[in-house]
Formats: C-alpha cells, sequence, structure tokens
C-alpha cells in the first residue's frame, strides 16, 4: 500500500484520520485557536465590547500600556512572585520530601522514610484538590485583620498585636504569595518524592554504608539526581507566577488592592475586558502577558540546562 | 556508632515536629470552616474565636443550602464536567491516537498546533473568546461551556496520549488489522483498553482542572444567569454577597458543603489523584 494511491485499504485509512481527526480539530480551531489568533488582531484595534465597529489603531494599545502605572506595577508583581514563591516552595517541598523517603534512617539495611510518610503525604497534597477560589474564601477568614481572625488569634497567645495581613500595603503581597506556597507545596512533594522513587535505593544505601550524613546524603546524592524534576516544578511554578489571577481576585482588598498593590495582569485583562469593555487594550495587555511567559520559559531553558544524570 | 544514632533522633525529632506543624498548618484553614458552620457571629468574633461551639446545630447548614444555591451549583458543574471530560477524553484519544499512530502528509503541523496550546496562558485570548463564544450565540449556556473547556484541556491531553499511544506495542493492533478487523474498531476495541493506565490519569487530571476552573464560567456565564452558575462562581460570590453580610455561620457552612464533596473523593482515590495529577510533570 504506497502513499497516494487510491487502492480500497487506502481510501478506508485516508476515510479514517479524517473522521476522527475532523471533531476535535473543529472544536479546538473555533475555540482556542481562532480566539487567540483574533486577540493578535485585537489588540491593533480599539474594540469596544461586541461592537462589531472598530478602528485599527496601529500599536497605540501598546504605547498607552507602556505609560500605564498599573500594567507596570503587575509586572512587578509578577516579578517578585517569581523570585519568591517558586524558590519557598520547592525548598519546603524537598525538604519534607527528603524526611518521607529517605529521612527515616536505615531498618534492615534498607532507606525509608520517616514513621507516618503515607499519612502526611496525603493531607499535604490535599490543598492542591482545593479550587483555588475555595483557598481564597478559606483565607479571608484565617488572614482577617481583626483579633478575631485565625492566624491573629494564634498571634495573640504570644502576645503580638493582630497584623491587617492583607490590608497593609506592604505585606498584602506577601501574604499573597504565602498563600501561593501552602497551596502549592504538597504537590511538589508528591512530585519529588516520585522522582526520589525513581532513584535506585543502592545509590542512596552505598552512600549511607560509607558513612555519609543526611546533609551529605540530601545536598550531593538526592539533590543531583532530581535535579530534572526540580527544574520541571520551577517551570511550572514560575508559569503560575504568571497568573495568580484567581487568588488575587478573590482573596485580596478591592480585587487586586489596596491600592493596587497586589494587582497582577490576568486581573487587569479579565478588568479591562468585563468591567471597561476594553476588548483592544486588554488584548494587547494578553499579548505583554504571553510575551514574558514565553521569555521566562526561553530563559529557564536556555539557564538551567544541564548534564543528565545516568543511572 | 551510638552518637550517630544520638544525633539522628535529634534530626528526627525536628524533623517531626516540621511535619507535624505543616500538617497543623493544612489542616486548621479547612477545620476552622467546618466548626464555624456551628458557631453563633458572637462566638466568631468574640474574645475566643479558636474554641469549639457551644451548641452543635445545622441551622446554618440549612440556611446556606436555601439561600446560598450551593446544592444548584453542584449540579451545573456535575453536569458540566461530566460532559466536558468524557468528550475531552473521547476527542482527545482520538487526535492522539490517529497523530501517534499514522504517516499522513500535515500529521506534523496539526500535533503542532494542538501541542503549542500549552504555552499560551488564557488571558490572552479572554476579549476574542467572549466574542467568539458570543457569535455562535453560546454565551450563558452550559453548552458554550462545555465545548471551550474541551478546546482548552486539548492541548495536554493529546500531548500526554500522543506520547503515551506511542508507548504500546504495535503487535497487537497490526494482527487484529490482519484478521480483517477496520481502524476504527482496532482504536475502539483493541487500543483503548490497552492504553487504561493513562486514560485514567488524564481523566482525573482534567476533572480536577475543570471542576476547579474559575476564570471561564466567570467569562462565559455572566452575572444575570445566576441559575447557570458553576460551584467556583458560587463560592466567590457568596463571600461578597450581600444576604451573607450577618451571617457568618451561613457562610461557612456553604463553603464546607463545597469543601466536603471534594474531600471524599480524594480520600477514596488519593493515590490515583496524586498520580493523574502529577502524571503530566512526571516525565
Amino acid at each position: 500500500m504506497r502513499r497516494g494511491r487510491l487502492t480500497p485499504g487506502a481510501v478506508r485509512k485516508w476515510g479514517f484520520i479524517a473522521s476522527f481527526l475532523a471533531a476535535p480539530l473543529a472544536i479546538y480551531i473555533i475555540f482556542f485557536v481562532s480566539p487567540n489568533l483574533q486577540a493578535l488582531q485585537l489588540a491593533l484595534t480599539n474594540s469596544r465590547g461586541i461592537s462589531p465597529d472598530f478602528q485599527y489603531v496601529g500599536l497605540e494599545n501598546f504605547t498607552r500600556l507602556f505609560e500605564d502605572d498599573v500594567f507596570w506595577a503587575a509586572v512587578r508583581h509578577h516579578g517578585l512572585i517569581l523570585l519568591v514563591m517558586p524558590l519557598v516552595t520547592i525548598a519546603i517541598a524537598l525538604f519534607f520530601s527528603f524526611l518521607l523517603n529517605l529521612g527515616g534512617g536505615q531498618k534492615n539495611g534498607q532507606l525509608s522514610g520517616v514513621w507516618g510518610s503515607s499519612f502526611y503525604k496525603v493531607v499535604f497534597f490535599f490543598p492542591q484538590v482545593l479550587a483555588v477560589v475555595i483557598v481564597g474564601v478559606l483565607f479571608q477568614a484565617v488572614l482577617n485583620p481583626q483579633k478575631s481572625g485565625i492566624l491573629n488569634s494564634v498571634l495573640g497567645w504570644f502576645g503580638i498585636d493582630p497584623v491587617g495581613w492583607l490590608i497593609k500595603p506592604d505585606l498584602a503581597l506577601w501574604t499573597i504569595i504565602g498563600v501561593m506556597v501552602w497551596q502549592g507545596v504538597g504537590f511538589y512533594v508528591v512530585l519529588f518524592s516520585a522522582g526520589m522513587a525513581g532513584v535506585p535505593k543502592e545509590i542512596f544505601e552505598a552512600a549511607a554504608l560509607d558513612g555519609a550524613n543526611r546533609l551529605t546524603l540530601f545536598f550531593k546524592i538526592t539533590l543531583p539526581l532530581v535535579w530534572n524534576t526540580v527544574q520541571v516544578g520551577w517551570v511550572y511554578l514560575g508559569i503560575a507566577a504568571f497568573d495568580a489571577f484567581a487568588l488575587v481576585q478573590v482573596l485580596s482588598i478591592d480585587r487586586g488592592g489596596p491600592d493596587n498593590a497586589t494587582t497582577v495582569l490576568p486581573l487587569e485583562i479579565f478588568r479591562q475586558t468585563f468591567t471597561y469593555y476594553r476588548f483592544g487594550y486588554a488584548s494587547a495587555m494578553g499579548v505583554a502577558l504571553v510575551f514574558l511567559v514565553l521569555t521566562f520559559a526561553a530563559l529557564t531553558l536556555r539557564v538551567t540546562r544541564r548534564e543528565r544524570i545516568e543511572y | 556508632m551510638k552518637t550517630r544514632k544520638q544525633s539522628a533522633g535529634l534530626l528526627g525529632g525536628v524533623s517531626h515536629v516540621m511535619l507535624v506543624l505543616w500538617t497543623i498548618l493544612t489542616v486548621t484553614p479547612i477545620l476552622y470552616t467546618f466548626l464555624n458552620s456551628f458557631k453563633t457571629n458572637t462566638e466568631i468574633f468574640g474574645d475566643s474565636p479558636l474554641a469549639l461551639p457551644q451548641q452543635w446545630g445545622w441551622g446554618a447548614w440549612g440556611r446556606a443550602w436555601e439561600t446560598s444555591r450551593i446544592g444548584e451549583y453542584l449540579v451545573n458543574t456535575v453536569i458540566v464536567v461530566a460532559f466536558s471530560t468524557f468528550f475531552t477524553m473521547l476527542l482527545g484519544s482520538m487526535a492522539a491516537y490517529v497523530l501517534s499512530r499514522y504517516d499522513f502528509r500535515g500529521n506534523r503541523l496539526i500535533y503542532t498546533l494542538f501541542v503549542a496550546g500549552l504555552s499560551i496562558p488564557p488571558f490572552l485570548a479572554l476579549s476574542a473568546l467572549y466574542k467568539v463564544v458570543d457569535n455562535v450565540g453560546l454565551l450563558g449556556t452550559h453548552t458554550g461551556v462545555v465545548l471551550v473547556y474541551v478546546a482548552y484541556s486539548m492541548p495536554f491531553t493529546v500531548f500526554f496520549l500522543a506520547a503515551f499511544f506511542k508507548t504500546l506495542p504495535t503487535t497487537v493492533a497490526e494482527a487484529a488489522m490482519m484478521d480483517g478487523c477496520g481502524h476504527a474498531r482496532t482504536f475502539f476495541q483493541i487500543m483503548l483498553p490497552m492504553a487504561k493506565p493513562g486514560l485514567i490519569s488524564i481523566t482525573i487530571f482534567n476533572v480536577i482542572g475543570q471542576w476547579n476552573q474559575y476564570l471561564l464560567p466567570i467569562a462565559l456565564l455572566p452575572g444575570d444567569k445566576q441559575d447557570k452558575w458553576l460551584i467556583t462562581q458560587g463560592i466567590a460570590n457568596i463571600s461578597t454577597s450581600a444576604g451573607y453580610e450577618a451571617d457568618w455561620a451561613g457562610l461557612f457552612a456553604a463553603l464546607s458543603m463545597a469543601i466536603i464533596p471534594i474531600l471524599i473523593v480524594y480520600v477514596i482515590f488519593q493515590r490515583q489523584i496524586q498520580t493523574g495529577l502529577t502524571a503530566g510533570v512526571g516525565k
């Protein structure tokens, strides 16, 4: 059955391929590809709402964007989230996954996790299953600025005055980052645990037999061996740092406040679209966001590319 | 030898403290939500907000069920996610199978088109998507949401399943074709059952992702279509809506109602859920 020959078998094969691809491709093109292409077009127009009348304005949306203080505030916030959130999440998750998989010392000549490991893995992962919106509403109560807020009442036991976690402009974004870490750690504990499980136990056991202590075991053996998984985790968390939409929208004061202190680009895009109906300007902001995300991904791939350890 | 054991004991102690601390940190907000649903406003805002409720009554739960429409939103979400996950899996596996197992002109291009979607944040097309869904007359309908969910789930589903189909042996399918089994029948009766582990992982991934989706419902199911709302929309709304200003216990009860089904499903399927959600990052 050579290619291009119209034997009955070839016709059947082509018919099969076409029938299997038609529906998925049609839905994907109509509802995903075309909106994204139209967004690139809208970004060059003064389109407002669903009205079909609009003019092309060239790069005017982008010049306005670069003079927009809120846009730059949002970009700075992504920068801070990107610097802090992935690093803290990965550090905590690595620490816990090490304890849960290899921290229990040797039993019958085999390295194992600390007592209760599987219980901790189940509990730590749970926030990941909750919708970000639910997490946001949960933390509204936890971070309530009054002394009856749960975090503030715990601090009260130690004689610390109530803190306005979300109402202080200098603190609010850090609080949001804290909640992102809270939700994310469990996922990376499980992910890194899978990475550690993939490394032959003999490597760890040989090192332990040679007298390596836990610090050496962690930094010299475990970390290099799961480095690939850590990298992948970093890319995922980095991309998450350019989102944060649902959490900021639900949890922060005045949706991105106080006074734009926590706003992020997705939130501004949403606001421009559904509050002001500036579809053209919102799409230009979307283009800027894609540019930032792709730049981050490309830089990460360049910087972190490293020899893979074969085992 | 003895000193090493002692230092290991001390380190073990510290590690356990850290693990227990993080457990408390994880559990407390959720536990506190349940407890507060049984309290009165004075108890919640009183001097000892962490104390147990004085009386265990389900009053707030009844009020929340009636006023917050949580039940309605849960039913809507179950319907939408059932349809969207089913069609995501059906259409995604069909496309992935053809793209991974058949050699034809344009294969590479179509595969790239699907997978390129992985790197585009959903916010770029927000305005344009609204226009597209409005143009086809599906704004404010569950059909529109289902179609958009399917489209937005395609990149990852096709990417993952195409890789999965490539790992399956070709001999069984070839033998079936020799025996006169058609292309479609080979797919449904031989390849799909063989791909079950991969299909389960990605089904779980899609169910949880679509269940927790927030941006798309608030964009596509506007405020005047409250009877169509999904659970995440409802939850975000109850924390700000006027009816709850005086009824905090009711708010916590409504929130609990949204958490409990997920908690139950998670406890039963936690192993599959953990594998499913980490599947994409794993290898």
